[in-house]
């Protein structure tokens, strides 16, 4: 991860061209005429002989199997409506629970006001989104607080086969769900929770950075020294 | 009353050399500047400053349709709301939507919805906020330049970016870019919005009179002057992006500087809280 930013890292804003022919537009892009042409502002990216767009901003855009953190805004005699950041309400059905539902008795399980960890069951061509609770990691999340961040940096703070939030969650001893919407879920000490959320905080502000892993890593280190080291 | 016209008729907008009363050529622009990401709340947002025009832009969005009949099931909606500020021009202007500015709001959802991918966000709505803060002619103009860039900041796929520019008619002769005083006693007025990569013309509105020949030339006094702003509205979007870019590239070999807070107490709850509402200050 060296070298000079500007080449590698390059930004393109919509309408410019980013590859031509023989490679083919991948997501962020789109081919005007026999040119590929960004549709965002982001940084540009060839892959397998195709270019795409990494966004810089935007609003997340529910994908089928996306873990999600949501909260739960209503409720219906075998559903209840989550909040998960999106442009469209994602309605989860009682057989989609990990319990076994009466009809009527969603609000014994879940309150409106609670937040989950759940997953994107299913998302049609008009966008209807369906949540599932069937899933091993799928859960009520029950204290520890939440932190939004913006869609776009999540990869980031997740890292190469989740590198960086093991790193942080290595030191901070804390537990942490990342979800695909951008809200990530810390429960832990006040201490080692404000250290978590100052690491996620850095990885948002310089996503785009190199060494990047170093400098959380120079932050955790730090921070815990400071908190329970010096004897 | 005759006296009044007489005057007017002998205002001189323009002298011999070609000369306009605030010292442009015909076919200059006023000084433009262009900020990007100046509001946090917004997805993204734009501040312009054109000659004496300060408007700012703000975009929402993808984000659900709200009086939910107006969702159209197949593509995404693309909301404006054009306002100018009481304080915005020498009378106060009443607050609120008037005729004027509902004729505005609905041409430029109109130019922006024609370069946004709609299709990709069914049943949602993007919304834009323009507020005129400061008006001196051109504000639609300014307006719908900020708003492309705010869009472009918000991430909202888009075809390209617009960039307006009005162009008229004062003593005369055809000019670029009127301000206040041209465009109360000049001959005409028309502005124009073109996407810049093909060129297509997304606004186009005129107040007064041009003959096809003047028009033909208020045309491409237009179309150059749009890709002079499709420049400084490409250099907002990458300054806003690239002083982070530089910063990160030049601080992060020697680690983030120390923490902001002496650290005695190691329990401060209240910092996670400031944190996270207003973004990280100097980790």
């Amino acid at each position: 991860m060296e070298g000079s930013g500007a080449s590698l890292r390059q930004i393109v804003i919509p309408g410019e061209a980013v590859g031509g022919p023989g490679l083919k537009p991948g997501p962020g892009t789109f081919k005007s005429g026999n040119q590929i042409l960004a549709a965002q502002l982001g940084v540009r990216s060839e892959q397998d002989g195709s270019v795409s767009v990494i966004p810089l901003n935007g609003r997340y855009i529910p994908e089928r199997g996306d873990a999600v953190v949501g909260e739960i805004t209503d409720m219906g005699p075998s559903h209840w409506l989550v909040d998960i950041n999106a442009p469209y309400p994602a309605p989860l059905h009682a057989t989609e629970s990990p319990w076994r539902v009466e009809f009527g008795d969603t609000g014994q399980y879940m309150k409106v006001g609670d937040a989950i960890l759940a997953f994107v069951l299913s998302v049609d061509e008009i966008k209807r989104i369906q949540l599932t609770m069937q899933d091993r990691e799928a859960r009520r999340l029950q204290g520890g607080m939440l932190v939004e961040i913006s869609p776009t940096k999540v990869p980031r703070v997740i890292g190469k086969q989740g590198s960086m939030i093991s790193m942080i969650k290595d030191a901070t001893r804390c537990r942490i769900y990342v979800g695909q919407n951008g809200r990530i879920w810390i429960d832990g000490s006040d201490a080692d929770a404000t250290v978590a959320t100052r690491a996620i905080r850095l990885i948002e502000e310089r996503a785009q950075a190199f060494g990047l892993t170093e400098a959380v890593r120079d932050l955790l280190e730090r921070e815990t020294r400071e908190r329970r080291g010096t004897p | 009353m005759e006296d009044i016209e007489h005057i007017e008729k002998e205002m001189k907008l323009i002298d011999e050399k070609g000369v306009r009363l605030d010292g442009r050529k015909y076919d200059e622009l006023r000084p433009i500047r262009i900020e990007a990401g100046v509001l946090r709340r917004a997805d993204g947002s734009a501040y312009i400053e054109w000659g004496g025009n300060k408007v700012l832009a703000a975009v929402y969005g993808p984000r659900e349709a709200h009086p939910r009949h107006l969702q159209d099931p197949a593509r995404a909606l693309v909301q404006c709301r054009y306002n100018m500020a009481p304080f915005s021009v020498s009378d106060r202007k009443r607050p609120g939507p008037d005729r004027r500015s509902v004729e505005i709001s609905k041409v430029i959802s109109e130019a922006f919805s024609s370069v946004v991918f709609k299709e990709q966000f069914p049943r949602t709505s993007v919304d834009i906020f323009i507020e005129v803060l400061q008006a001196d002619a051109g504000t639609r103009c300014a307006g719908l330049t900020a708003a492309s860039v705010a869009l472009a900041d918000a991430g909202v796929p888009m075809r390209d970016l617009v960039a307006s520019c009005a162009s008229g008619k004062i003593g005369g002769v055809v000019c670029l870019d009127l301000n206040n005083v041209e465009d109360n006693s000049g001959d005409a007025d028309c502005p124009m919005a073109i996407v810049h990569g093909t060129g297509e013309i997304v606004l186009l509105q005129m107040d007064g009179h041009l003959s096809y020949e003047e028009f033909q030339k208020a045309m491409d006094l237009s179309i150059n002057a749009t890709s002079q702003i499709y420049e400084l509205q490409r250099d907002a979007l990458r300054r806003r992006y690239s002083v982070t870019l530089d910063e990160i590239l030049k601080e992060s070999p020697p680690a983030p500087p120390a923490p902001q807070a002496p650290p005695p107490e190691p329990v401060e709850e209240p910092e996670p809280a400031s944190d996270s509402d207003f973004g990280p200050e100097g980790i």
